[in-house]
């Protein structure tokens, strides 16, 4: 699985301002070829305008765009080697699902037996073989989105980008689409750029991902270094749930000054007289909410003592094993114990 | 004050329960609901319209007896077949010519204005232009018509515009083209044209703007990402989407052209057109049957064109 490292798609400190609005300010970064790339964010945090000037619907106030080394800052989106499905499909009302799909190549004045194979093989790759004939408003949601996916992949783009796709699909669809985009961009092999707002779906699908916020990324890495190894707080928030010590509470637990931050599935719940191992940090605390989820339950412990006013959220797996013991209801006293390897330092805690 | 809101209390208590009670029993019977909200307008289209119009299509198959003038209720196409004399002919073509001149000019004329208001203007500017676009039909038809008759007149302000500039000589060659031309403006085919082009104006403007404003901005993007250039999305996307806007605002212009007599009466010269060739007929010659029968050749002329509208699939994108 070593593949030349070659960029596809490069912002070097792109900048796009709406007046006073800094959408995108001085993003720089660079995604690999054949890479699925997630950019995640809040909605207002500048990935999807950031999608728009890759796409070329968009200029940037300042900084350049290069895919595949060439320089795209300033060429129209129709001399631009990417193709892009967007967040509302935007499938052409008036044309037929396999018109739809042609277009590009209609466009491109691609031979008409040739363009139907490749419609074909198209709707053949998303799983739609038999709908060519309908008009887009006679498919389910579901479906449009695989259109505007064929649309797209039909003209072989060197870079797809995907504009939040699938936000207004049901969970389980979501899911299997998931799978399946995932699965299609292995086959087909080309870069895939994913703006999603959603983190288990950023995390499920990317080799990598950017975390935007205010227009600025705040942290670029493969998922699980994203996860375990957030760099700021907004991170460690918005990815995933993180509780954030910092000031007093942390001096308190830590004897340092640094603040920092724990996954909520680091920390174990224990008796209240349990000893601490070596290296572990130790919260007393009463429990103040037990939120059932399925798979696991998260308790939100309001510490005791110096700590006053500081809540920890935990999660626990709901194994059932005899080991876990009786599950601790609302206002059991309880003792939180995790490995301090676990705290990750934040910047400005 | 208090006095009168003890008086009231009961006969709202009262009014409040009648209410409740016909809104429970419309809910409970929706058919009812239907009847009640439907029936009076089906009853002014069934009745008072449609019976009209076939009252109307009835009248043309009576005729005229030539000899004492009287009409004769006997069904017969004699007044359907007076409509082929090469006089009349001539009428038909005229209107119809005149009416796609117009629908011709005022779609070319409305659609780079309707598209920059749907797509371009900010909010107040938008509101502007709508103003503008409307604000004509806030005064009198007739009032605007006449002062058209000013302004084109040999003594108005265009002829006087044009003679100061020194284009004098290029609108007396104009004038005197046949057809469109005449003894000035105000008597002339091309005055008839530009007053007709003025008042449908808006008519063809607000229905291609309402339909470009339903053309999402995604789908421009879309063609443009995979490959299209302005000109080609505007072919591909734009214009087919706006199409039954464009064949709505047409059907204004082209069928408020074709049923006109004042414009014609007012600005034309003598030679009629199909609104002035009824009215002389049911007024001056009293010839009812034969005036019936002229009001039915632009229904015909009107369904001629929406089927030719359907056939060039203006009706698809709906």
């Amino acid at each position: 699985m070593t593949r030349p490292s070659t960029s596809a798609v490069r912002l070097d400190d792109v900048s796009r301002h709406f007046g006073k609005v800094r959408a995108v300010d001085g993003v720089t970064l660079d995604i690999q070829d054949g890479e699925f790339f997630s950019m995640l964010g809040p909605s207002g945090s500048g990935k999807t305008t950031c999608l728009r000037l890759i796409a070329g619907f968009d200029r940037p106030s300042s900084g350049r765009i290069e895919l595949h080394g060439r320089d795209m800052t300033n060429l129209p989106p129709y001399e631009r080697d990417v193709n892009t499905v967007f967040q509302d499909y935007a499938l052409f009302p008036h044309l037929t699902v396999a018109e739809n799909v042609g277009y590009g190549l209609m466009i491109r004045r691609v031979e008409s037996t040739e363009r139907r194979r490749r419609v074909r093989e198209a709707l053949e790759l998303v799983r739609l073989p038999e709908m060519g004939e309908r008009r887009p408003v006679e498919l389910s949601g579901g479906q449009r989105q695989r259109v505007a996916l064929a649309r797209a992949l039909v003209n072989r783009p060197r870079v797809l980008l995907l504009d939040e796709p699938l936000g207004a699909l049901d969970l389980k669809l979501r899911q299997q689409m998931q799978v399946e985009l995932k699965a299609i961009q292995q086959q087909v092999g080309i870069t895939f750029v994913f703006v999603t707002h959603d983190q288990e779906e950023a995390l499920t699908m990317s080799d990598r991902l950017a975390v935007f916020n205010l227009g600025r990324i705040e942290q670029i890495g493969p998922p699980a270094e994203v996860y375990e190894q957030p760099k700021t707080a907004f991170v460690a928030g918005f990815v995933g749930i993180s509780n954030l010590l910092n000031g007093e509470a942390a001096r308190k637990i830590t004897g340092a000054d640094a603040g920092f931050a724990v996954r909520p599935e680091k920390i174990r719940i224990t008796a209240p007289s349990t000893a601490a191992a070596a290296g572990e940090c130790v919260a007393d605390g009463n429990v103040r909410e037990v939120i059932y989820l399925g798979v696991s339950t998260r308790y939100v412990v309001e510490l005791g003592g110096a700590l006053q006013g500081t809540d920890l959220a935990v999660v626990e797996q709901n194994s059932g094993s005899p080991a876990s013991g009786p599950q601790p209801v609302r206002g059991t006293a309880v003792r939180l114990l995790w490995n301090q390897a676990y705290n990750r330092p934040m910047a400005g805690g | 004050m208090a006095q009168s809101s003890d008086h009231r209390s009961p006969g709202t208590s009262q009014n409040t329960s009648l209410s409740t009670r016909l809104s429970a029993t419309l809910y409970r019977r929706p058919l009812l609901a239907l009847a009640l909200l439907l029936g009076p307008p089906l009853l002014w289209l069934g009745l008072v319209y449609l019976g009209s119009l076939l009252a109307l299509l009835v009248q043309g198959f009576f005729y005229i007896d030539d000899y004492t003038g009287q009409v004769v209720r006997k069904l017969s196409l004699r007044s359907y077949a007076q409509l082929l004399q090469p006089a009349n002919l001539d009428i038909f073509l005229r209107t119809s010519a005149m009416a796609l001149a117009v629908t011709l000019a005022a779609a070319m004329l409305a659609f780079p204005l309707a598209y920059y208001m749907a797509r371009y203007a900010p909010g107040r500017v938008r509101g502007l232009l709508y103003l503008g676009v409307i604000l004509p039909l806030w005064s009198s038809y007739i009032v605007r018509v006449y002062s058209w008759k000013l302004i084109l007149a040999k003594e108005g302000i265009i002829s006087w515009v044009v003679s100061h500039v020194g284009a004098g000589g290029l609108l007396e060659r104009i004038l005197a083209l046949p057809l469109i031309g005449g003894p000035s403006l105000s008597f002339s085919a091309l005055g008839m044209f530009l007053v007709f082009l003025y008042i449908w104006l808006p008519y063809m403007v607000l229905p291609i703007q309402a339909a470009l404003e339903r053309v999402p901005r995604s789908l421009l993007e879309a063609s443009a990402d995979l490959g299209a250039r302005p000109s080609r999305t505007f072919r591909s996307v734009v214009l087919p989407l706006a199409f039954p806007g464009v064949v709505a605002g047409s059907i204004f212009t082209f069928s408020l052209t074709l049923g006109d007599f004042i414009i014609p009466g007012t600005i034309g010269n003598s030679s009629l057109f199909i609104g002035q060739a009824v009215l002389r007929q049911q007024g001056t010659a009293g010839n009812v049957p034969l005036a019936a029968a002229m009001t039915v050749v632009p229904m015909l002329i009107m369904a001629v064109y929406l089927w030719g509208a359907r056939r060039l699939g203006a009706f698809d994108a709906l």
